[in-house]
């Protein structure tokens, strides 16, 4: 029996990597999603079968529980807070690792076993990356809510806190590895695991938040391999190294998206993003800004061809990506060619922008990656953004003392026209003024993006 | 030979970790946030681990932590794999 069990968790690992590999296509996506929760089902129901499992009063309340807030939260949750909702789930899965982990020590302390040394090692280990990632999902996700502050937090001693920490629990984890039962210690550990993620993430600014999901993302996988380990479990170890590759990529897709290296995220070198200080750096650009109103900017859409919309976070708080949507359609209607281009860091996580669009029913091949619509912005007669601001502008590409310089930046600028949806004139994320609204070939459109679209919607049908 | 054991572990994590960046580095941007919410999910294979602690025989402080885990576990594969397909729903080419 124990052999058939092995040989289903094996059946499970394979389902998982061809779900992963399915997904990578919009056509088989939907398939490898079934793929991997069919493993995850078979996963689960061996696992039921085994013969170490001898009660299930826990179990079914526990499942029932689980799957009734997981589903609820799965149906409710709207297109823009998703990445609140992947921040949550990251750490749901840190915080199992972690429990799990606690329950296999006491397990064994209960039935007065030695305690191996891999044992204890990989059960410190599960317990430390997965509180990690459980107390810094969820200080993630009360940024992303806007619950915890979006700022870049910094308080005095920052660095030298964090070394401590780390030291300290490292230290810890040794001694425990030699005296597995000094239970306190372990709790200790536990704590200071938990205070660690939350120091981890507090200080990211919000439009940071795209590499810090991923990177709890990560997380959530090596702590699943970690319970693996602790449980002599390869199913666990492949599903975990799966998701925590996964995330690691992500990473540094986010990274090369803000020209930041993976060292300098990991280290908590988020110093040039969100602070005040920025706001001085770099020079401040200066001249007249032309704006235009809904009446104008519609008759300029209406004699272009070429229209390239590139959509940011602003699009996604003015839940405007539906009347983007009407925009595209009604263009498209009179013949002009419309794409979107969208930076990597646009928005809150990895794909933030292509979910929303999807949900618009914009179709998936209109949407091009910085790198396949980047040298084409010349034949474009209007740029149009919605809600973006640091991505586009161009003070990256040559303005050595702006914090953003060297970040690939999408370019608009390039274009015949730009056309800039925005609020106000508010600096960016960054903290500094664009220099790309005052080029002659930029017309500020104000207003909210959903009210504002709308309006230019309505007066191009009337053209 | 326990420590044996333990190498073979390292050796399907190191080579898992290599399957994973093959298959991922394949995915096209449009689709990072489902391959997120979906592999978020499969991670919540800790379940495995859950069950064998809250199945226990005798109640324990390990059943309490095992039921606790079940319901995060729970969250994490049900939410996630749900929610990514309501996502992958909407990814259609006109």
């Amino acid at each position: 029996m124990e052999i058939i069990s092995y040989l289903i968790y094996l059946v499970s690992s394979v389902l998982f990597i061809f779900g992963i590999k399915k997904l990578g296509s919009p056509k088989t996506a939907r398939q490898g999603n079934m793929l991997a929760s069919l493993g995850m089902f078979l996963a689960v129901v061996v696992t039921l079968l085994d013969h170490r499992v001898l009660t299930y009063e826990y179990i079914i309340l526990g499942l029932i529980v689980g799957s009734a807030i997981g589903a609820v939260m799965a149906v409710k949750v709207q297109m823009t807070g998703m990445p609140q909702m992947v921040g949550l789930l990251n750490g749901f899965g840190g915080g199992a690792s972690t429990l799990v982990a606690l329950a296999e020590y006491y397990k064994e302390l209960t039935h007065g076993l030695t305690f191996e040394m891999s044992t204890i090692i990989t059960i410190i280990l599960s317990i430390l990356i997965g509180s990690i990632t459980f107390t810094g999902s969820l200080i993630a996700f009360g940024k992303l809510q806007g619950i915890v502050t979006g700022k870049v937090v910094k308080y005095p001693g920052q660095n030298a806190i964090n070394v401590i920490l780390i030291l300290a629990v490292i230290a810890a984890g040794i001694y425990i590895v030699m005296n597995p039962y000094n239970t306190e210690l372990l709790l200790a550990v536990t704590a200071v695991s938990l205070v660690m993620g939350v120091l981890l993430v507090l200080p990211i600014g919000g439009a940071d938040m795209p590499v810090a999901v991923s990177l709890l993302n990560s997380y959530s996988g090596i702590a699943a391999s970690a319970t693996g380990f602790v449980l002599s479990n390869n199913m666990l170890i492949i599903a975990g190294a799966l998701v925590g590759a996964s995330g690691i990529i992500l990473t540094l897709i986010m990274c090369r998206g803000m020209n930041r290296s993976l060292m300098n995220v990991l280290l908590g070198g988020w110093d040039s993003a969100g602070s005040t200080a920025g706001a001085g750096a770099g020079t401040s650009p200066k001249g007249d800004v032309k704006s235009v109103d809904a009446e104008e900017a519609a008759m300029m859409f209406d004699s272009a061809q070429n229209v390239v919309i590139i959509p940011g976070y602003g699009m996604a708080v003015a839940q405007a990506q539906h009347a983007v949507r009407d925009l595209t359609n009604v263009l498209e209607k009179k013949g002009i060619n419309v794409r979107f281009a969208i930076h990597p860091v646009a928005g809150r996580m990895p794909g933030h922008m292509n979910v929303l669009l999807a949900e618009a029913q914009v179709s998936y091949d209109k949407l091009f990656a910085l790198e396949d619509i980047n040298d084409d912005f010349n034949n474009v007669d209007i740029a149009f953004i919605v809600g973006a601001n640091d991505v586009v502008n161009p003070a990256a590409r040559h303005d050595q003392s702006s914090p953003i310089y060297g970040m690939p930046i999408l370019n608009a600028d390039y274009s015949k026209t730009v056309i800039i949806n925005k609020r106000s004139m508010n600096a960016g994320y960054a903290g500094i003024d664009n220099e790309l609204f005052f080029y002659p070939n930029a017309l500020m459109y104000f207003g909210d993006a959903k009210d504002a679209i709308t309006k230019l919607v309505n007066e191009i049908k009337q053209l | 030979m326990e420590n044996f054991d333990l190498l073979m572990q390292i050796y399907v994590f190191v080579l898992a970790i290599f399957v994973g960046f093959e298959l991922i580095t394949k995915v096209p941007p449009t689709l990072h946030t489902p391959l997120m919410s979906g592999s978020n999910a499969i991670s919540g294979i800790t379940i495995v681990g859950a069950l064998l602690s809250a199945g226990l025989e005798e109640f324990s402080v390990s059943t309490i932590l095992g039921l606790i885990a079940i319901i995060f576990a729970t969250i994490n594969v049900i939410g996630g794999f749900l929610v990514t397909d309501r996502m992958l729903k909407m990814f259609k080419k006109k």
